[in-house]
């Protein structure tokens, strides 16, 4: 684990393997440093939630449980807001093309509701296509923010 | 604490009680065994007892509705019971709680079966 302490904000990294014991660690360590820098439960909850369905996204999707590929997990915690990023090693994909399932055809679809939630429960969503492979997507969560 | 599930028979319903956590490995693949295993065996009438589920996630969710369904093609019914909060919210944030038949009381929800 590296940890940059420089300034206000403090970062932590840590590259995981592509397992699913990955995201119970990933989930772990963002929410210590979620919970240090004041969320409380709810949103402790909805950070959880949504750290957990990134992780399943680049564990499952992205690396394919690959054991050559890690996922990169960074989580800092600036005066006001919580930020995660997670990076995978896959081929990517575009938001674009992902279905609505709430669109009356997929709401008894068995999945594609994860990043649907991870958008739900926190207050800014942003994924990157990354060159030559990987994606990279940045969670926010601001404090008391409702 | 991961999933446990158990199953009991009210009458002509069988209800299964499921209590931790229905996430991606071993809790939705557990419902999912479970719900098949029920619907080989002919039971049309099941009720998914939600009551200590503390947390569900896509995966889960996915679960349920796949449940569902699965029961629904066979002719019968997959209905749910006592959500948490949390599980009633995830239900209505993602349109699906007005899918499923919802109960609060198992007594009512096994006669709603009829």
């Amino acid at each position: 684990m590296a940890k940059n302490t420089g300034g206000e904000a403090e970062t932590v990294d840590q590259f995981l393997d592509s397992t699913l014991e990955s995201v119970d660690s990933a989930e772990a360590l963002v929410l210590e440093v979620a919970q240090k820098a004041g969320f409380e439960e709810e949103d402790l909850h909805k950070i959880g939630m949504a750290v957990r369905e990134c992780m399943v996204n680049a564990v499952v999707h992205g690396n394919q449980y690959s054991a050559h590929k890690k996922v990169r997990v960074s989580v800092s915690a600036g005066r006001n807001q919580l930020t995660v990023t997670i990076v995978d090693q896959g081929k990517g994909f575009e938001l674009s093309s992902l279905p609505d399932p709430l669109a009356e055809e997929n709401l008894l679809s068995n999945s594609g509701r994860g990043l649907f939630l991870i958008r739900a429960f926190m207050d800014e969503l942003q994924v990157r296509r990354l060159t030559p492979h990987g994606t990279e997507v940045t969670l926010v969560k601001y404090l008391g923010q409702k | 604490m991961s999933v446990k599930l158990s199953t009991r028979q009210v009458g002509d319903v069988s209800v299964i009680d499921v209590s931790g956590r229905i996430t991606l490995g071993e809790g939705s693949s557990a419902l999912r065994d479970t719900l098949r295993d029920m619907v080989s065996k002919g039971q049309k009438k099941i009720l998914l007892n939600l009551g200590e589920v503390s947390y569900i996630d896509s995966s889960g969710i996915g679960e349920l509705v796949s449940g569902f369904t699965t029961v629904a093609n066979q002719g019968g019914q997959l209905k749910l019971l006592s959500l948490t909060k949390r599980v009633k919210d995830l239900l209505q944030i993602t349109k699906l709680y007005t899918v499923f038949d919802v109960h609060d009381d198992e007594a009512g929800a096994v006669r709603s079966f009829a």
